[in-house]
């Protein structure tokens, strides 16, 4: 089968998942983050006109403020036009599909998609619907994938840990939800970490996650112990109203990071997050905001790899 | 009208005939085979050189989606879908909108296929008013009005009291009851086996147990209440186990699955492909691979289309919200003769699947070419390749996961009641 996200030449053409890509293009895109990084040096990355004349649709038919944010800038600091759609559910009911949607926005001459849709898939669909031209860049799926926000790990893991080959990476919490982890898990796998752990109840595990190149940890003690990496997740809110967690008390007593855990890790382990942070569920305040965090870096980090995205699907090969 | 249907190779399972042999059809039953009757003048001679000569096909899960969805098909486009797939008898679930759970609406329907004069229609009634699960439906009066069996088709009915009384009151009457294995609350929402390809993709899932469990239920009932219980679409290797020990046992039971699921694994879906959004899920390797053990021991006693044609924009949407299904008149055959193929089984066991035991499961006298017969008959190209496309298809609904592929086995007639239905150009 062929890789949907790869054109005949075997170069990006779409970035849709961490999974399947060869650790050569994670690496290539690493390295051009570095470079905008470089020209930030002093804080403020520099306009540079990649992307000029070209334009770039954010169309998020699930809310974001975070992720949809930092894309807008990344396209700006590339001196790319861009465009915000915020579909939301509304054009749904009005009866619109998705690829209506997509076709309308086509017929605007968009050279570039961000997309981030409630459902598994949605960004492979558009993909296979989208001229050759058009390039598709998955902003979030359903449970699926949210790649950029792995490879703005990724980056984050390498700045401070130079090297992927010796280090233990633990996940924790709602595996079974996040399209984060399942790209992070690819993400770690390819770039060469040799033990990628997931720690969290089993009703937050999807069946068969060691399949994925994982060991699964239901204790976080152990599952925490000589890590490099901490990568938690976000556990939303409605996880407490259905059957897979009875309290967030409970959840953050076994499962939420505390500096006496932490302390478990190895003792330069640094600890990431995706945001928004649930602070005294997932995480301690004192640990989100201590001096093995590296949540803020992450942020920053995340404009310099998707700006490299961008400009890597746009023809800066 | 007299036929001669002239050196083909006839496979009649129930007389265990496998020979070339000539067939002579006269005022639409079957003569003779083999010799020439005594005085037997034909008014038509079909050459059947090379070709294969068997009973029409006869399929346990065809929707023809009328009434209340002829957006997605016809009963005019299934029904000749029908016979270009050599499918002389088909049974419709009673998914309907409205469902068939009124003797007046299934009155319609067959009224409606016998004007078309093209393959045999048996409507399975509706278990429940409105499949909702809660009341009976007046299956005396149906089964008066043609329904051959009452189902729920893929409606749930999780009431286990109200599924004892239904099982109760068929028995009464002997009814066949038709259902499905599957628990609602541990399906819920899901699109794809419980695995590693829901994991990788972030699917909601359906697990194994959700079949096994409400299996079990069935299974239970069947025994308490003496019903004539067929299960429909086995999807797992739990399942088939199951069905294997309960038949043991000497519980009369039968059992079908689809084509699709003896053939695909949830590996087929691949990057997202909607056209795998089928119901039941497809499973895994080994759920596959015990189908298609299970079919071979006789476990499964039958393999039906599942038919279930969608309209095109339906499918266009990311695989969740995609409509679940695939078309499958057309090739129901050859995916049967691929099973064959492959397990290296004879031609005659393979047809007997969608032929003869299909039939006995129906209760009808048919699936055989015995003398005096109904002359319902399928002749087929066993060697001819075709490519499954859109442009090949006469049903409406043109997804099915085999779009793209070359199949083996073309249907050229097929005959109901002695005429000739259906001629490949």
């Amino acid at each position: 089968m062929n890789n949907p996200q790869l054109n005949k030449q075997g170069e990006l053409q779409h970035l849709l998942s961490t999974e399947g890509l060869p650790a050569r293009i994670l690496y290539d895109i690493l390295d051009r983050a570095a470079t905008f990084v470089d020209v930030a040096g002093r804080g403020e990355i520099k306009k540079v006109p990649l992307l000029h004349g070209k334009s770039v649709f954010n169309v998020f038919f699930e809310n974001s403020t975070r992720t949809r944010t930092t894309f807008e800038i990344a396209a700006k600091r590339l001196s790319a036009d861009v465009v915000n759609l915020n579909i939301g559910s509304s054009s749904t009911s009005k009866g619109e599909t998705l690829l209506d949607t997509v076709d309308n926005l086509c017929a605007m001459h968009a050279d570039m998609f961000v997309v981030r849709h409630a459902s598994s898939g949605a960004a492979h669909l558009i993909a296979k619907h989208v001229a050759p031209e058009i390039h598709v860049i998955n902003a979030g799926d359903g449970r699926h994938a949210h790649p950029t926000q792995a490879l703005l790990d990724m980056y984050t893991i390498r700045h401070f840990k130079k090297e992927f080959h010796n280090l233990r990476v633990a996940i924790v919490g709602d595996i079974l939800h996040s399209r984060v982890a399942r790209s992070q898990i690819h993400a770690l796998t390819t770039l060469g970490v040799p033990e990628v752990r997931v720690i969290a109840p089993k009703t937050l595990l999807p069946s068969h996650v060691e399949q994925l190149g994982v060991r699964v940890f239901h204790d976080m003690q152990q599952g925490l112990r000589d890590v490099d990496v901490v990568l938690m997740l976000r556990l939303q809110n409605e996880r407490m109203q259905g059957a897979a967690l009875p309290s967030a008390q409970e959840y953050f007593k076994y499962y939420g990071l505390t500096q006496e855990k932490l302390a478990l890790a190895k003792p330069d382990a640094i600890v990431m997050h995706p945001g928004p942070m649930n602070r005294g569920v997932e995480i301690d305040s004192s640990v989100a905001d201590g001096g093995q965090s590296v949540i803020l870096p992450q942020v920053t980090f995340g404009i310099a790899v998707r700006m490299a995205v961008m400009s890597t699907l746009a023809g800066g090969k | 009208m007299n036929i001669q249907i002239k050196n083909g190779h006839l496979i009649d399972p129930k007389n265990g005939i496998d020979a070339v042999r000539d067939v002579f059809l006269s005022a639409g039953k079957v003569l003779a085979a083999g010799t020439t009757p005594s005085g037997f003048v034909a008014d038509k001679i079909i050459d059947a050189t090379g070709l294969v000569v068997i009973p029409g096909l006869i399929d346990l899960a065809a929707r023809l989606r009328e009434p209340g969805y002829e957006y997605k098909a016809t009963l005019e486009s299934e029904m000749s879908a029908a016979v270009a797939g050599g499918i002389t008898s088909l049974a419709c679930p009673p998914d309907t909108d409205p469902a068939l759970d009124e003797p007046g609406l299934v009155e319609m329907l067959k009224h409606r296929a016998r004007a078309l004069s093209q393959a045999n229609v048996y409507p399975v009634g509706a278990l429940t008013y409105g499949l909702k699960g809660l009341e009976l439906t007046e299956m005396a009066e149906l089964a008066d009005a043609g329904c051959v069996a009452f189902s729920q088709a893929d409606a749930p009915l999780t009431d286990t009291r109200v599924l004892m009384r239904a099982m109760q009151y068929a028995a009464t009457f002997d009814f066949g009851v038709w259902l499905r294995p599957q628990d609602s609350f541990l399906a819920r929402n899901g699109v794809a086996h419980d695995g590693e390809v829901a994991t990788r993709l972030g699917l909601l899932s359906i697990p194994v147990c959700a079949e096994t469990i409400a299996l079990a239920t069935m299974l239970q009932l069947a025994r308490e209440t003496g019903v004539r219980l067929h299960i429909c679409r086995i999807s797992s290797a739990a399942a088939v186990a199951m069905i294997r020990a309960a038949k043991k046992e000497g519980m009369a039971l039968t059992c079908d699955v689809s084509m699709n699921h003896i053939h695909l694994s949830e590996m087929d879906i691949g990057y997202f492909d909607s056209n795998c959004h089928l119901i039941p899920p497809l499973r895994h390797q080994r759920d596959r691979d015990a189908l298609r053990i299970g079919l071979l021991e006789g476990v499964i006693d039958a393999i039906c289309s599942n038919h279930s044609p969608v309209d095109e924009d339906a499918k266009q949407l990311p695989f969740a919200e995609a409509e679940a299904g695939a078309t499958g008149l057309e090739l129901l055959l050859p995916l049967v003769l691929k099973w064959a193929k492959q397990g290296k089984h004879s031609l005659a066991e393979a047809i007997a699947k969608v032929t003869l035991n299909p039939a006995q499961i129906l209760n009808i006298d048919a699936g055989h070419l015995s003398i005096g017969a109904v002359a319902d008959i399928c002749i087929f190209n066993p060697e001819c390749y075709w490519k499954v496309e859109a442009s090949a298809l006469k049903s409406q609904g043109k997804n099915t996961p085999f779009l793209g592929m070359e199949l083996q086995g073309k249907v050229l007639y097929a005959l109901v009641n002695g005429q000739i239905v259906y001629q490949s150009n």
